[in-house]
């Protein structure tokens, strides 16, 4: 199968929505013109879709989403960039009162408030205590909307392809570390469903359930770890609200081990909650405490060393599956 | 304005030492020598020169991503600022900020702020904390025309205005905010026109001539000070680099660095300087040197400085 990057899964999947559907309107900071936005993610779109489908906005992140969810809720499909996801902050009061909540609490009128909001996340890059975050968890928490953190080329495309044909708001959660990774991708049309999690290696020993980029790290982990006959499953979830209970559960059932990974911070994180499921479904099952693995309980810092210690890598991977096969 | 020959010398010395400055962080940013990214102010020297020295050495400012000349310009000692882009444990912020949270509170530069328009209600927090202690100290608030359209903006300079607080808010229209020309963002032709909005005066002054921007400036901060509340100032500018160092800048104006290079504000000092007898081609040279000599010492001292350890990440998360 061909392959292509990260980044270009997201261009292919958005313009041939855009060309699918002519209700899907593009608002971004820079996204106009020859340049598509920071990370050049609408990178000729505005050529092809033209100045009434695709928008230059200026620096007004709460303004541009609540615009996009009076859109939505008269009949357009408006997708949103929010280039740095520590920027999703500035919008999140139109996020959680508006987006959130404005079907239910008018009585399920607008039928539908189909809004994507995409944004790069995560740290690695030097960007410092703004520019780095993972805050999953703070649109995980709410009901209404839905969260999706694809780790590879395949489910971004596909599951950004879903998520334009969501009649929900979708948060789409990209790491920065993967723009540039290669995978494979079928050339026809395909989707990846959201609310569905996948299990990327099979195992028998312990589950990691990882989110976004930190699937990729747990992959090399447990490589490395297999080199010593350890055997670990790696779910990804993929869509963190709402979360495949499910798929989680049956893997730990199997392993009887649970360890989560994540870049955000650990308190009230995907962790804590998968642990919960876990605890809830299966506890009967479970042969050892759960190990959460996340970063260190701090902004992240500028200086390389600082921030390499900060954010998980494989070896702290490897201890954290050590660990939960110790008792 | 009646400024003394000393201090446009200093202004001089000052937006050399910025120019220079940045010439050579972004040479060492280029080669690999510090990592992240930075936004360096090449152009803007007058503008934010001019606007700190307008200020006492016990006023406050609160600088942005583009914050190295506004940082200097208030009296960042160079070396530990360069040690901060090279991520070291000597570094203004000890290598946790980087080049876009500058910060020296014994200078009065709060901490430089990467979210566009979040600087302005802290430097209007800083105002009305002076007001309060009655210490007769005033806060200097920069942003860039982009950050001029985030609601935050907005609503500080209401506050501001209505509860008079010693406060400048100083836009630096640089005609562009990241990868868009102004016009793209900005329906008004100024944004200093908002100010009538909120009920405080609103200038515009030519940013790269460092006297007017220094006359207006001072003008301001004379308002804040004797109680009569904030001013708006839009000092228009321009950028001759990209938007961070590296930028293709394939959104800009054709020729237009061209034009801006005709009008570059250390040139128009030096030119007005020298017939004014205040500067020679030999008094020029010894600025130059010592400006030099300047950034090499603050090179050198970023180099031979040590790393933080890696664990010290742990450390400050509470007070
Ligand atoms: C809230 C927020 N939105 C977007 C950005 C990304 N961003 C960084 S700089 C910039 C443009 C800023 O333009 P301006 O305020 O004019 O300052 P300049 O960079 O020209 O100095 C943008 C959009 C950000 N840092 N914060």
């Amino acid at each position: 199968m061909r392959e292509i990057k990260f980044w270009r899964a997201f261009q292919e999947g958005l313009s041939e929505e855009m060309r699918r559907d002519p209700a899907i309107l593009y608002f971004g900071e820079d996204a106009g013109g020859n340049v598509g936005g920071p990370f050049a993610l609408a990178k000729g779109l505005q050529d092809e879709f033209g100045e009434k489908r695709v928008y230059d906005t200026p620096d007004s992140e709460a303004g541009y989403v609540g615009l996009a969810i009076g859109l939505a809720a008269t009949g357009y499909r408006p997708v949103v960039d929010i280039s740095f996801m520590d920027f999703t902050l500035v919008a999140i009061d139109q996020i959680v009162n508006m987006a959130a909540k404005l079907r239910y609490m008018s009585g399920g009128a607008p039928k539908a408030l189909p809004l994507v909001i995409h944004t790069m996340a995560g740290g690695g890059r030097r960007a410092g205590a703004q520019h780095s975050q993972s805050l999953e968890a703070w649109f995980a928490h709410i009901p209404g909307l839905k969260v999706i953190a694809p780790s590879n080329p395949h489910d971004l495309k596909g599951a950004l392809k879903s998520a334009l044909r969501d009649d929900n708001p979708v948060i789409v959660m990209k790491h920065k570390a993967i723009l540039g990774m290669k995978g494979e991708v079928p050339e026809g049309e395909f989707t990846v469903p959201l609310g569905k999690a996948f299990v990327k290696r099979e195992g028998t020993d312990a589950t990691i359930v990882a989110v976004s980029h930190m699937v990729n790290v747990s992959l090399q982990a447990a490589a490395k770890l297999q080199e010593e006959g350890i055997s670990v499953e790696i779910v990804d979830p993929l869509s963190l609200s709402p979360l495949d209970r499910e798929t989680i559960v049956a893997s730990v059932r199997k392993t009887g081990r649970l360890v989560t990974v994540h870049e955000a911070w650990s308190p009230c994180g995907m962790g804590a909650e998968i642990g919960a499921v876990v605890f809830e479904e299966c506890f009967d099952f479970l042969q050892a405490p759960l190990v959460r693995v996340a970063s260190s309980f701090n902004p992240f810092p500028y200086s390389p060393g600082m921030e390499d210690f900060t954010i998980p890598g494989v070896p702290r991977i490897v201890e954290g599956v050590r660990k939960v096969l110790e008792s | 304005m009646n400024v003394p020959p000393e201090k446009m010398l200093a202004m001089y010395r000052m937006m050399n030492l910025i120019r220079r400055f940045e010439l050579r962080a972004s040479e060492l940013f280029r080669d690999g020598r510090f990592p992240g990214w930075i936004h360096v102010c090449v152009g803007q020297e007058a503008s934010v020169t001019g606007a700190c020295f307008a200020l006492r050495p016990d006023d406050y400012i609160c600088p942005t991503h583009r914050g190295h000349g506004q940082s200097l310009a208030k009296g960042i000692p160079p070396e530990r600022m360069m040690a901060e882009l090279f991520g070291k444990k000597t570094g203004t912020n000890l290598g946790r900020g980087g080049s876009m949270h500058l910060c020296d509170m014994e200078k009065g530069i709060l901490c430089g702020v990467a979210i566009l328009g979040d600087g302005l209600p802290m430097a209007a927090g800083a105002a009305m904390s002076a007001k309060l202690a009655g210490n007769g100290r005033v806060a200097l608030g920069f942003f860039g025309e982009g950050a001029s359209n985030e609601g935050i903006v907005h609503e500080t300079m209401n506050l501001a205005a209505l509860w008079d607080l010693p406060v400048v808010f100083f836009c630096e229209s640089n005609q562009y905010a990241e990868l868009s020309h102004r016009s793209a963002h900005l329906k008004v032709d100024t944004v200093a026109a908002r100010a009538a909005g909120y009920g405080m005066p609103g200038v515009t002054v030519d940013g790269n001539d460092v006297l007017e921007v220094l006359q207006a400036t001072s003008d301001a901060v004379g308002r804040a000070r004797s109680g009569k509340g904030p001013t708006l100032i839009e000092s228009v500018t321009c950028r001759l680099h990209g938007h961070y160092e590296g930028d293709p800048q394939v959104y800009r104006v054709p020729g237009d660095i061209d034009e801006w290079r005709k009008k570059d504000p250390i040139a128009r000092l030096e030119e007005k300087l020298m017939k004014e007898g205040v500067l020679d081609a030999k008094s020029k040279e010894t600025v130059i040197g010592e400006v030099d000599r300047t950034i090499a010492f603050a090179v050198e001292f970023a180099e031979k400085s040590p790393y933080p350890a890696p664990e010290e990440a742990l450390e400050l998360v509470y007070a």
